[in-house]
């Protein structure tokens, strides 16, 4: 099957991909995002350290260190107009030695060069005074006001559905198999055809967010190539009932042997320890380990007093996609006209995702000429879905009157109700997997992971997409969560 | 030729370590037990072991979508297979009471299939 | 607002053998909240005999037991409100709930009794390595599946964990056809009732792998297997004894939490060992009007005793509402 020609094809549904979709959303040209996976944000956008990065990190003059403190300026106002949680905390740099010390003063002027405001030295004491659990090794931090934190789940569904919601079109489990020059009748590049197991797509522009297959699809259609390690961070999350350990997200001064591990609270309420970093090569690898999770235990307990590792309720890994150079690619690809990347998009990769969607939303249109679209035919806004556990009992009265599904409480460690559930599979690119639920609403995110509200939420499932519960997937193809009928009543008819 | 066993009973969860002391197939003498039931175990359990089954049958017109059941006594513990492939094979429809008999005589095993809820005619 | 002399937060075995006990002795105005769509708590999934016998001196499934519960509670006239969510409690005895298709409902009690029960520790909790995949449930939840859905989790099982619920879950398992492979279990000795041991695993033949424990999880996007290996008396895996099981299945049974959520919203002291709150001889908390009972003061092996302690928080509680 070949599909029609395309103005634009995005390749990624992740918080880059989403985030471009969406900037793009807001001009007049035809928009389809392509994902191999059955839903958005699956890949690298759903285990990350969920932070808004201030951008003191960066090399000055780079591009990650131009889009993080862009892209972190313009979260708060992107986060107010989807209705996505954002809260900006602020972060400490630990220093626990006078050597480490110095290196504060190294962050510091790099943060100006980058131009990152709020920013501040403190003594031990003051850092000791704003997060008691510190340890009392420490010597110092670096505050920086303009670190956040985001739901990434919230913010790239959030991108999708308004981007949808504004006319851009998504086709999941379209894994990308093969890209094509298409030239015109004097040799030059006409466009892309683009091959997945299923169909054919052509489009004029590609714009290539791939995560950590970028590389591959990049050097499809470029002679200069790119490659990325995908390298491994692994993470645990404690209990909400532990959010009160740290009010900032606490660094530790980099080292040689890199940027460490980070304790931070996250926008939901529970505590989030970890990375590590081992670079691989297998980029389907998430898999956590004895070692790593040890190590993340280990590394943020010398950091931070009191962690409770009774407390961890589930550990993770998401895999950065570090392209060799080191800093992000983002623009046309070399010898590809029209063939855009956002490529080694590895942190601060969601803190940048806002000014990348923008600044290839821009060059696109300018470069293929797409005009913006009159302001009524855009709706930045996107309402979320409205959260029971986070409503007053005169809210929760009315909206239970107004949708009884609502008085109805699925996930008893989130409190999330059937009404949320029902509403997270009902919206426009609604989800079609217990993860999907999961990253929309939070059910099964709580401290029982989801024992409790795994069979409920396969029925409502089930009974929503018209489906048998054994068609009911944790994650799309191949996941599924049943075997098979065992008893349940097959007919009606006695 | 006396030949000692030891037996854990499963007639209540105290789980009682009981000696047996057998001359061919003849129970000779039974220690550890702390009740009258726990020597009738150990008895039966050597010379032919007996268990309860439980499972569910399939359930139709009521919100439940299966009915527990039990059997009404204890079978013959290599019958339990070919019982469960009857009740696998049984579906009744509500309302079902508490006790209801719902296979008679399940495997010609003299006991019958019963059912271990109640299930409400919800449907009408 | 309405008002109770006594409202029982969960119509599991120990809020409804409570709301009897505190009927019998007296109390007339009892309001029992269930979060559930009906009475029962986790029994209504216990399909399995062995319950009763000190209750009612005879061996009921754990429906059957429920079910003599519930009877009574009707019988006495006790009011009860099911899919009651109750979502916040305070000092002054006020409790909300949630209640499906009608709305906030808010009451005045002159007294509490606490009986939410408890859960199960998830695999997170574990921090076993390896994927995340499809596959993986708490023993409680597959029964669930099994008992109450009518349907199977999987064919190719690994139990984790030898307490009881691991235990009947091996059984029921294999009665559906499954293949449970083995049962393993961290500790040198298994937390189940001997009896379990005896006729879930063994008239099954199912090995019981003692000092073992899962250290990996395999599979990307449906459980593949898990590698298993033995450990040492610190509970730290041994290298070199590491041996891979294909499995499609894992089933967690390694322990029971109470669930004191709602007790935290009270000024109520917590034991840290029973992960409870701390009562009295009378199952009083140290707020007085506060009562506990069940799984959520400690984790009880055995229903029977889990009604026995209802009883007196029932009882105690109608004490104190005399005073």
């Amino acid at each position: 099957m070949v599909n029609c020609m395309r103005d634009v094809i995005i390749i990624g549904a992740g918080v880059v991909g989403a985030s471009v979709a969406r900037a793009l959303s807001a001009y007049q040209a035809d928009v389809l995002v392509l994902e191999k996976e059955c839903e958005m944000c699956m890949g690298t956008s759903k285990a990350n350290s969920a932070l808004v990065h201030a951008g003191f990190d960066a090399k000055p003059g780079s591009r990650k260190a131009e889009f993080n403190v862009s892209g972190s300026r313009m979260m708060e106002q992107l986060c107010r107009e989807l209705d996505v949680p954002y809260s900006r905390d602020g972060a400490l740099v630990l220093a626990f030695s006078e050597e480490e010390k110095g290196v504060l003063q190294e962050l510091y002027d790099r943060g100006v060069k980058n131009g990152v405001n709020e920013m501040e030295i403190l003594d031990a004491e003051a850092v000791k005074s704003l997060e008691p659990h510190v340890s009392d090794r420490v010597a110092g931090a670096l505050y920086a006001g303009s670190a956040a934190l985001v739901c990434p789940f919230l913010l790239t569904t959030a991108l999708c559905e308004n981007a949808y919601v504004n006319g851009v079109e998504f086709a999941f489990e379209e894994e990308v198999t093969g890209i094509e020059k298409m030239t015109d009748a004097s040799g030059k590049v006409a466009g892309y055809q683009i091959q997945t197991p299923k169909a054919s797509y052509q489009a004029r522009c590609v714009i290539n967010c791939a995560g950590v297959y970028a590389d591959t699809l990049h050097n499809m259609v470029s002679s200069r190539k790119y490659h990325i390690t995908p390298v491994r961070g692994e993470y645990c999350l404690l209990d909400r009932s532990e959010g009160g350990l740290v009010q900032h997200t606490l660094f530790r001064v980099p080292s040689a042997k890199g940027k460490g591990v980070l304790v931070t609270r996250t926008v939901h309420g529970n505590i989030l320890l970890g990375p590590t970093a081992e670079p691989g090569n297998d980029k389907e690898s998430t898999a956590t380990t004895a070692k790593g999770l040890e190590r993340v235990l280990a590394e943020t307990k010398d950091m931070v007093n009191d962690i409770d590792v009774g407390k961890v309720i589930t550990s993770f890994a998401g895999l950065r996609a570090h392209e060799d150079g080191g800093d992000f690619v983002i623009g046309v690809a070399e010898d590809a006209p029209c063939f855009y990347d956002a490529l080694g998009i590895e942190s601060p990769g969601l803190s940048a995702a806002p000014a990348i969607g923008c600044f290839l939303a821009e060059l696109v249109s300018g470069e293929n000429g797409f005009a913006k679209k009159p302001s009524e035919d855009f709706h930045p806004y996107r309402k979320g879905i409205p959260a029971f556990a986070r409503m007053s009992n005169e809210e929760r009265n009315d909206v239970i009157r107004s949708n009884p599904a609502y008085g109805n409480i699925i996930c008893r460690c989130e409190e999330i109700t059937e009404g949320e559930i029902l509403e997270a599979i009902r919206r426009p690119l609604g989800a079609r997997t217990l993860d999907g639920i999961k990253r929309r609403v939070r059910a099964g995110m709580g401290r029982c992971q989801s024992g409790f509200c795994m069979p409920k939420l396969t029925e409502i499932l089930a009974r929503e997409l018209g489906q048998e519960l054994t068609d009911i997937t944790k994650s799309g193809e191949g996941s599924r969560i049943l075997e098979k009928e065992s008893r349940r009543k097959s007919d009606d008819s006695i | 030729m006396e030949k000692r066993r030891e037996l854990i009973c499963i007639k209540c969860p105290k789980g009682c370590r009981i000696a047996v002391a057998m001359d061919g197939d003849e129970v000779v003498g039974v220690e550890g037990n702390s009740c009258p039931r726990g020597e009738e175990y150990v008895r039966k359990e050597i010379t032919s072991p007996t268990r309860m089954v439980t499972s569910t049958v399939r359930l139709i017109g009521s919100d439940m979508n299966v009915m527990p059941v039990r059997l009404s006594g204890e079978i013959t513990k290599g019958k339990i297979f070919d019982v469960m492939k009857e009740i696998r094979k049984c579906q009744v429809k509500a309302p079902v009471r508490m006790g209801e008999v719902l296979i008679t005589d399940v495997c010609g095993l003299g006991v019958d299939v019963v059912a271990a809820a109640e299930a409400l005619d919800v449907l009408g | 607002m309405i008002a109770y002399d006594l409202v029982i937060v969960g119509g599991g075995p120990a809020g409804l053998a409570a709301a009897v006990s505190a009927k019998e002795n007296g109390v007339d105005s009892i309001l029992i909240l269930e979060r559930e769509n009906r009475l029962g708590g986790i029994l209504n999934q216990c399909i399995h005999n062995g319950f009763g016998l000190h209750t009612f001196q005879e061996e009921l499934t754990g429906t059957e037991y429920a079910y003599r519960y519930i009877q009574k509670v009707k019988e006495l006239g006790i009011d009860y409100k099911v899919s009651a969510f109750v979502t916040d409690i305070n000092v002054q005895k006020q409790i909300t709930a949630a209640v499906r298709g009608e709305g906030l409902l808010e009451v005045q009690a002159n007294a509490i009794i606490l009986a939410m029960g408890c859960r199960e520790r998830s695999r997170g909790a574990l921090n076993i390595a390896g994927t995340r995949p499809a596959g993986i449930f708490s023993a409680g939840t597959a029964q669930y599946f099994v008992n109450v859905l009518g349907i199977m989790p999987g064919k190719e099982v690994v139990i984790l964990g030898s307490g009881d619920i691991g235990l009947i879950m091996a059984r029921r398992m294999t009665l559906e056809g499954a293949h449970v492979k083995c049962v393993a279990e961290i500790l040198p000795k298994s937390g189940g009732l001997q009896r379990n041991i005896v006729q879930c695993l063994e008239d099954y033949d199912i090995p019981l792998r003692l000092s073992h424990t899962v250290i990996e999880i395999h599979g990307e996007k449906r459980l593949t297997g898990v590698t298993l290996a033995a450990v040492d008396e610190k509970l730290k895996s041994i290298p070199g004894t590491e041996e891979y099981i294909p499995c499609d299945t894992l089933l967690l049974s390694v322990g029971l939490i109470p669930e004191n959520e709602l007790t935290r919203q009270l000024p109520v002291t917590m034991l840290p060992e029973t992960k409870g709150p701390k009562v009295d001889a009378g199952m009083q908390t140290d707020l007085p009007g506060v009562f506990a009972c069940g799984n959520v003061v400690r984790v009880y092996d055995l229903v029977d005793n889990v009604s026995a302690a209802a009883v007196v928080a029932g009882r105690s509680a109608a004490e104190y509402l005399r005073e």
